[in-house]
């Protein structure tokens, strides 16, 4: 019996030794391949801009020619990097060439879900307000909510595309061959491509997401601007650019950065969190209409969640088109549909089944994550993979995509504020949610706008997965009702509104010139 | 000549609170007492537990929390230990765990958590100076038996994850007092959850969370005789890793989950009904980080099946050296 038992835990050892070692969790981006773009796309430069009066707007200087002494010092700056090139190093060009614009969206989506906490309170029970002055003390900045976030990701994409649209511009016009092609003592590290090096696609897109961080993330430009030379390095590295190639790339991507920061400062976002006087007068506005309106159930009680959102400027349409997509009014606080709404979802939330927990969760893309539109960055991604997408197609789809996402939030946030309807578990406090209760109006749902949006948008992309599109946005959706946080009326008139915002930028999308 | 320690229901006192915040392992007393099951002998019973906090540490900072108001737990288990010879006993245990939060909204969570076995051997008992020396190897395991959620902390029931469990016991008794020693390592599976990316210190981009493993000390002291055991408890758990939970975030299945526990624990058997005992008991955590500061109290019932061809009075045999 001893020997037995001795065996046994030998080898329960043995096992708990071997699984330990396997226990590192990888990322499913991790391995990727290397992009290598089915086309070139090298007419991109004459595709539309989101901000840019074209692709000219900011010019850019025409490169030394290959055959000359200061171009052959650059190429001998990259043989002595090949020459001694780490693992290390190797590591991070098969890290940066799976995509620019994938590795530096995975990057946003990351400070997304580290800055999306909302602040504690002060000892008054007031909250404090993150300040972008001074984006070091607690609450940092930003609160990375998903209004505050659909933004950031559509400001940054659209400048990528639009900085890429004009580096594809240039790239045609001054022709300058990648390095390997110019110098056989220069090794293709990454797949050749016939698409011209200057300036650096690579180090546009890093200048100008770096030089839009400065706005949205303040309190992250050393850590960006690590990744941005590393990002550089790696290209150079590689053998897909020069130094000039990239230094070109990056002074016009941070010079299009510029300009959108510009149109970010006045588009009305840094007024979002309205006073003291515009929350009361939401409530006495609604109970003037004799409706109940939407009160805070959080303890101590928080003001609503960026209420002037809805004012914001959005990129797909003008500002006076807001309010004409802002849906009709939610059913009637004491009306008997609102009754029954509300009972629908208590008879949802007293009966939880674990399939319906697992698309609450799934979905939930609440505190700590990269919202509902960092969640559809992901599910857009990981289709975009297969597609071998140049950089600068990257960019355009999910330029599209982000914008449609944040002015989804735009209408959202509008309509919320409009009918300032309260959550199910106002109107019946024996509603227990099964996920965070948000701290904003509930009509119209935010998850089911974003997805009705993100669902046409990506269905026009990626055509074959329309169906499956509209499949998940319905799900999403219905997850709010699962979770116990939204009536049906959010939720379907949510999708049906998301959808709408949605066609703007499959409009966009037909006429840019990327598909012709 | 040392007589191998008879059949005792032995001590399912105190239910091992690992406050996750509010989420309850079960780990059978019996896998932490120095009292073996005589050979063929069956001790079963049911366990209630209740614990419950109010203040909790996010990271090393201690908090309450209004929106959650006091946090409560209830479990339910039934427990068992066969003694396949007298130094080698076989257990289980199987809790069903309920949760509640007193304030805000979120929903509680229920359902029957992870099923615990174990394999209990004494390789030595001897006689040491005035006492009674005796040495444990245990090694257990602990596994999901229903698909419940780790990812709605505090509310979830459990982790999920598989647990391998190895500790080594020692034990010395004089008179009846007694001192009982443990540390055991528990290796934890890594899990899954229902979404696919989440963060801790950086975002992870996977439906698996890597689970640190975790260690165990013990150390209970007390009084032993052949009707009744009365004890304290203290016990430290440490988690090997893990991340802290940022400001007023929520908990997470491998958030640093470390928890110092001081309890008390009381057996006695039933003179009116041979093998038939009650255990109480109740612990109080003095410090912890990213666990909630739980309270609880638990009592239950339990019964010896003599399966042995042996007199009926071996049930209540106080032969063993331990308890006289």
């Amino acid at each position: 019996m001893k020997k037995v038992i001795l065996a046994s835990i030998t080898i329960t050892a043995i096992i708990t030794t071997q699984l330990a070692c396997n226990k590192a969790v990888p990322n499913v981006t991790d391995d990727l391949p290397a992009l290598a773009p089915a086309k070139t796309d090298i007419n991109a430069g004459t595709w539309q801009p989101v901000l840019l009066t074209g692709p000219t707007e900011f010019a850019v200087a025409a490169p030394a020619a290959v055959n000359t002494p200061g171009y052959a010092a650059e190429l001998n700056e990259i043989k002595a990097l090949q020459k001694n090139i780490s693992g290390e190093q190797r590591a991070r060009i098969a890290y940066w060439g799976a995509g620019s614009v994938l590795r530096w969206n995975e990057i946003m989506r990351d400070l997304v879900a580290k800055y999306n906490l909302p602040p504690y309170q002060n000892a008054d029970g007031t909250y404090p307000a993150p300040s972008a002055a001074n984006p070091f003390a607690y609450p940092l900045f930003p609160f990375a909510n998903p209004p505050y976030s659909a933004r950031a990701y559509a400001y940054i994409s659209a400048a990528q595309y639009d900085a890429l649209v004009a580096a594809w511009y240039y790239k045609k016009l001054y022709n300058r061959a990648a390095p390997y092609k110019n110098d056989a003592g220069v090794a293709a590290v990454l797949p050749q491509t016939d698409l011209p090096s200057y300036p650096s696609e690579a180090a546009v897109v890093a200048g100008v997401t770096a030089e839009m961080m400065k706005l949205l993330f303040p309190g992250e430009i050393a850590n960006i601007q690590q990744k941005l030379e590393e990002h550089e390095l790696a290209a150079i590295t590689a053998g897909t650019a020069t130094r000039s190639d990239i230094e070109a790339g990056e002074a016009l991507g941070r010079l299009v950065a510029q300009k959108f920061t510009a149109r970010a400062r006045t588009d009305k976002a840094g007024a979002a969190g309205g006073t003291a006087a515009d929350w009361t007068a939401l409530e006495t506005n609604t109970v003037g209409r004799g409706e109940i309106p939407w009160i805070s159930q959080e303890v101590p009680k928080r003001p609503p969640m960026l209420p002037l959102f809805g004012k914001v400027t959005p990129f797909l349409f003008d500002a006076n088109t807001t309010a004409t997509l802002r849906p009709g009014p939610p059913p009637l606080t004491g009306s008997e549909q609102m009754k029954k709404e509300t009972a629908e979802i208590k008879d949802l939330v007293d009966h939880p089944t674990r399939e319906r927990i697992r698309i609450v969760q799934f979905w939930a893309d609440g505190v700590a994550t990269s919202t509902p539109p960092g969640h559809w960055n992901a599910i857009a991604i990981q289709d975009f993979l297969g597609k071998n997408f140049s950089e600068v197609r990257w960019a355009r789809n999910l330029a599209l995509l982000n914008m449609s996402q944040m002015d989804a939030a735009i209408v959202c946030w509008d309509t919320k504020f409009t009918y300032f309807n309260p959550r199910p578990s106002q109107l019946d406090p024996s509603i227990k949610t099964l996920t965070g209760l948000p701290n904003f109006p509930s009509y119209i749902s935010g998850h089911s706008t974003f997805s009705g949006a993100a669902a046409e948008i990506l269905g026009y992309i990626v055509p074959e997965k329309a169906n499956a599109y509209q499949a998940m946005a319905q799900e999403a959706s219905v997850s709010r009702m699962y979770g116990g946080i939204h009536y049906r009326s959010d939720c379907e008139v949510g999708l049906v509104t998301g959808k709408k915002v949605g066609a703007y930028a499959v409009a966009r999308a037909k006429a840019d010139g990327a598909d012709q | 000549m040392i007589r191998s320690i008879t059949g005792r229901c032995k001590q399912y006192g105190l239910v091992v609170i690992f406050t996750v915040i509010s989420c309850i392992r079960l780990s059978a007393q019996t896998d932490m007492d120095a009292i073996m099951m005589s050979k063929n002998n069956f001790c079963t019973g049911l366990m209630y537990n209740h614990s419950a906090w109010s203040n909790y540490w996010e990271g090393t900072l201690k908090r309450n929390n209004d929106n959650l108001g006091t946090v409560s737990a209830n479990m339910y288990a039934v427990m068992g230990n066969y003694g396949v010879s007298d130094k080698l006993n076989l257990l289980f245990g199987l809790p069903y765990v309920t949760t509640k939060a007193s304030a805000g909204t979120l929903h509680g969570m229920k359902g029957l958590q992870d099923l615990s076995l174990w394999a209990k051997w004494m390789p030595v008992e001897t006689k040491l100076g005035k006492g009674l020396f005796s040495v444990y190897g245990l090694g257990g395991i602990s596994f999901p038996v229903s698909n419940y959620t780790p990812d709605f902390l505090p509310m979830s029931i459990g982790l999920h994850s598989t647990n391998l469990s190895l500790r080594a016991m020692l034990d010395y008794q004089v008179k009846n007092f007694f001192v009982t020693v443990s540390g055991t390592y528990v290796y934890r599976s890594n899990i899954t959850i229902d979404r696919d990316s989440y963060y801790t210190t950086e975002s992870h981009l996977t439906n698996e969370v890597f689970m640190p493993n975790m260690v165990n000390y013990q150390l209970r002291t007390g009084w032993r005789s052949g009707r009744m055991i009365a004890e304290a408890i203290l016990n430290q758990s440490n988690t090997q890793g893990g991340f802290d939970i940022t400001r007023n975030n929520m908990p997470f299945p491998s958030n640093r989950m470390n928890a110092t526990t001081a309890g008390i624990n009381i057996k006695y058997d039933i003179h009116a009904v041979d093998g038939l005992s009650l255990i109480g008991g109740g612990s109080v955590t003095l410090a912890g980080r990213n666990v909630g500061q739980a309270s609880s109290i638990n009592g239950g019932v339990f019964y010896i099946l003599d399966f042995s061809k042996k007199e009926k009075s071996a049930k209540k045999s106080t032969s063993s050296e331990k308890y006289n």
